[in-house]
């Protein structure tokens, strides 16, 4: 795909510039195909979840509910994150605490190296695809195998997932046939949607039987019990986290909630806002490795909790509201952006309309200040967040950040990356305009007598639209002449 | 800024008022004031006097939502003292009535008699659409020849006026009047302020399958509430036109007060041009 981002293994994917944004932005919509699949695929999403939520009024509540559970966690955040790591601990559970993709890598790496691993099994994660947790695995020589059917085909392409929930929404039958065709040895090609998923079943099969460790995301921590909740569809969440010997659990420090009766509601909006699915096919919830009399289960099992960049937004009490996600991808089905450009035009581990409002966090403004601009505020991700995150409040406050004056003190690293003093002073300048009615009066009154000196050209607008030109008399003129 | 709950009354409306204010926005005062006069009209007809502020400029909607809350201030602030009287505020644009009603109090600042100020005003500012039907209770005979319209509604009345269930109501009140639903309905046309600006290939993008969706019901014309979202759809359907060589235009467009005001025995601001 001509869209997608470079991804040369052992090379960190970190891109957004301006530029590049922008030119991806381009080749993506020209792109009749990705934009015919993504339709497709984005509408068949919001007519299951749609399906999911007959009763309007049972959808509201539910969201109330999630939104109050997402906001007390976070409001007793360092409190839950205490409770969660002795609780954890007590259930045998090991608790380490990454700040960076770096250290989280390291602390990985470390376990990995102290049981001479060769090979790690992966679980669907989107934090370790955050920390490019594969590059740095085969850089220090490890291993790591992706086993969600999805990430697989996205690893065995050396792309990155073009949706949180559906890696490889953006790749067709035929090119899935092809990669099977060209990367698994002895297999012919086939686009047959069956025999496909055997084939990589099989493959996936033998993989988890010699894998030295297992990898996993987390959905819910509980702090009151010491329970990593997991959800997931095709058991391979299961096999990663039962089968090898060692499980490592990757995890975001906002995905803690205090009680397990906060589990159903969160899973239960969850599943639907993401797949349309009443329920998922697994619900995995792990409380510690493998006890004395106990047949299977890891005999280690560790926690990776990540900050990189979320206490940034943890301290501020507008942008803390970006850490209630619960990662469902609703707000990218829905995003007439994301429909048009997919996933990897993006250039961000979280596309659409979550990954402009939480990449700012991780990744800094000089990379994303572009990010929250690509949006024409619908609010149609706001309305369907199963939490209630205010998007499009967050983008405003976002664009704001970014093209202030540098100034001290900033509430987000990278504020004002994008500033441009010549904007500035327009913005100033028309501020004076508007904000003093006599000289917006004699402003408009020009205007509509010199319109035949309206430029033909007007920037973006005339890319593809006929030019604006002032009507000959303004209302105010017309309700004068009136009375 | 889904401040609105959908599927629930977006709010309580007032009996009929005396007299109201008219808030024309800035688009439509230099862009398209014939559907400004025909608001006005329409109101008037049902007895009840508009004010027209004189010194109304704009909301402060198109710094705000760029990220320059600052600028945005100083216009807002300009424009707390246009209401004095205890009337209802009209708008015909659901994206500067949300601007009004949810966001003035926000970008205010910190003074407590602003923000009461902003706050009083912003619990009285209706979107056009949403008082014709709730307040004015509009119900005018449809003395013109059947035709098929097809109806855009913008994402601000959809989302945070929460009256996105308005116009069909109000065009269902006109007996010849079908309306015809198009693809995606929900889906924004790609305008955006200054998106359109900054992104001009998605909002293309978007704005010409709206554009194909909207041509596809075979509607002999869209209506719409808002002059942003009308400007950004028939432009481009201008430039369809205009690349294909075809001189009448191909989805013409008005704002739905100009088309309930021709339907029901008005004379609209632009027939008379």
């Amino acid at each position: 795909m001509s869209t997608q981002a470079q991804n040369t293994a052992g090379q960190p994917i970190a891109f957004v510039s301006a530029q590049a944004l922008r030119a991806r932005m381009h080749d993506a919509v020209n792109d009749a195909h990705l934009r015919q699949s993504f339709r497709g695929a984005m509408d068949f999403l919001m007519a299951k979840r749609a399906a999911q939520f007959p009763d309007e009024g049972e959808l509201d509540s539910l969201r109330g509910l999630s939104e109050a559970i997402r906001q007390y966690s976070l409001s007793k955040l360092p409190d839950l994150l205490e409770q969660l790591e002795a609780n954890l601990t007590r259930n045998g559970i090991q608790v380490h605490w990454a700040e960076t993709p770096d250290e989280a890598n390291a602390i990985m790496l470390g376990i990995a190296r102290r049981h001479q691993a060769r090979l790690i099994v992966k679980g669907k994660s989107m934090v370790s695809e955050e920390i490019e947790f594969n590059h740095a695995m085969e850089a220090a020589g490890v291993g790591a195998l992706e086993s969600d059917m999805g990430e697989y085909i996205v690893q065995l392409a050396g792309e990155k997932p073009s949706h949180i929930i559906m890696p490889a929404i953006h790749q067709t039958k035929q090119q899935i046939a092809k990669l099977f065709a060209e990367h698994i040895p002895g297999v012919d090609y086939t686009d047959n949607v069956d025999a496909l998923i055997q084939i990589g079943r099989r493959v996936l099969r033998e993989k988890f039987e010699i894998a030295d460790i297992g990898l996993s995301g987390v959905n819910f921590a509980v702090a009151e019990t010491g329970t990593l909740c997991l959800v997931e569809n095709e058991g391979n969440g299961r096999m990663c986290t039962t089968v090898p010997k060692v499980h490592i659990a990757i995890t975001g420090i906002e995905k803690v909630i205090e009680k397990l009766e906060h589990v159903a509601p969160l899973f239960s909006i969850l599943t639907r806002s993401a797949t349309g699915q009443a329920v998922s096919t697994y619900f995995n919830m792990i409380s510690g490795p493998r006890r004395g009399d106990d047949r299977d289960g890891p005999e280690e099992v560790h926690l990776v909790l990540l900050d990189n960049g979320r206490s940034q937004a943890y301290a501020d009490e507008q942008l803390r509201k970006t850490l209630q996600c619960i990662r469902c991808g609703a707000c990218m089905n829905h995003c007439p952006v994301y429909t048009r450009i997919g996933g990897h035009a993006y250039g961000t581990t979280y596309p659409g309309p979550i990954g402009k409002i939480v990449s700012p966090h991780m990744m800094g403004l000089e990379q994303t200040h572009l990010l929250p601009t690509a949006s024409s505020l619908c609010g149609a991700c706001g309305e369907v967040c199963p939490v209630k995150i205010p998007i499009p409040e967050l983008l405003i406050r976002l664009r704001g950040e970014a093209q202030s004056a540098p100034h001290a003190n900033p509430a987000m690293v990278g504020q004002g990356a994008g500033y441009d003093a010549k904007i500035s002073l327009l913005w100033k300048l028309w501020a004076r305009l508007y904000a003093r009615p006599a000289t917006y009066r004699a402003f408009t009154w020009l205007a509509t007598r010199l319109r035949f000196l309206t430029p033909k050209q007007q920037s973006g607008w005339t890319a593809a639209r006929t030019p604006l030109k002032p009507a000959p008399r303004r209302l105010r003129d017309m309700v004068k002449d009136r009375r | 800024m889904s401040s609105h709950t959908p599927g629930t009354p977006a709010r309580t409306y007032p009996p009929r008022p005396e007299a109201v204010y008219f808030y024309a926005t800035c688009l439509v005062d230099m862009f398209v004031p014939e559907a400004g006069m025909d608001a006005i009209t329409l109101l008037e007809r049902e007895g009840i006097r508009v004010i027209f502020p004189d010194n109304q400029t704009c909301c402060g909607q198109p710094a705000f939502t760029s990220g320059f809350p600052d600028e945005a201030r100083q216009v807002v602030e300009s424009q707390l003292g246009l209401f004095p009287g205890d009337y209802p505020i009209v708008v015909p644009s659901g994206s500067c009535a949300g601007m009004i009603r949810w966001h003035w109090e926000k970008v205010i600042g910190n003074d407590p008699a602003l923000k009461a100020r902003a706050a009083a005003i912003a619990a009285r500012t209706f979107e056009l659409a949403e008082f014709l039907l709730h307040v004015v209770g509009f119900d005018r005979k449809d003395e013109g020849p059947a035709t098929t319209v097809t109806l855009h509604t913008s994402c601000s009345a959809r989302r945070e006026m929460g009256t996105h269930l308005v116009g069909r109501e109000l065009l269902a009140r006109l007996g010849n009047v079908s309306l015809a639903h198009h693809d995606h309905e929900s889906e924004c046309c790609g305008f955006g302020g200054t998106f359109s600006l900054k992104h001009p290939d998605v909002s293309t993008a978007m704005v010409s399958d709206k554009v194909a969706a909207l041509k596809a019901t075979g509607a002999s014309q869209l209506v719409t509430a808002d002059c942003g979202c009308m400007l950004n759809i028939t432009k481009r359907a201008a430039r369809e036109d205009q690349d294909a060589g075809r001189s009448t235009p191909s989805l013409p467009g008005e704002h739905l007060a100009t088309f309930l005001l021709r339907r029901t025995g008005g004379s609209p601001a632009g027939d008379q041009q």
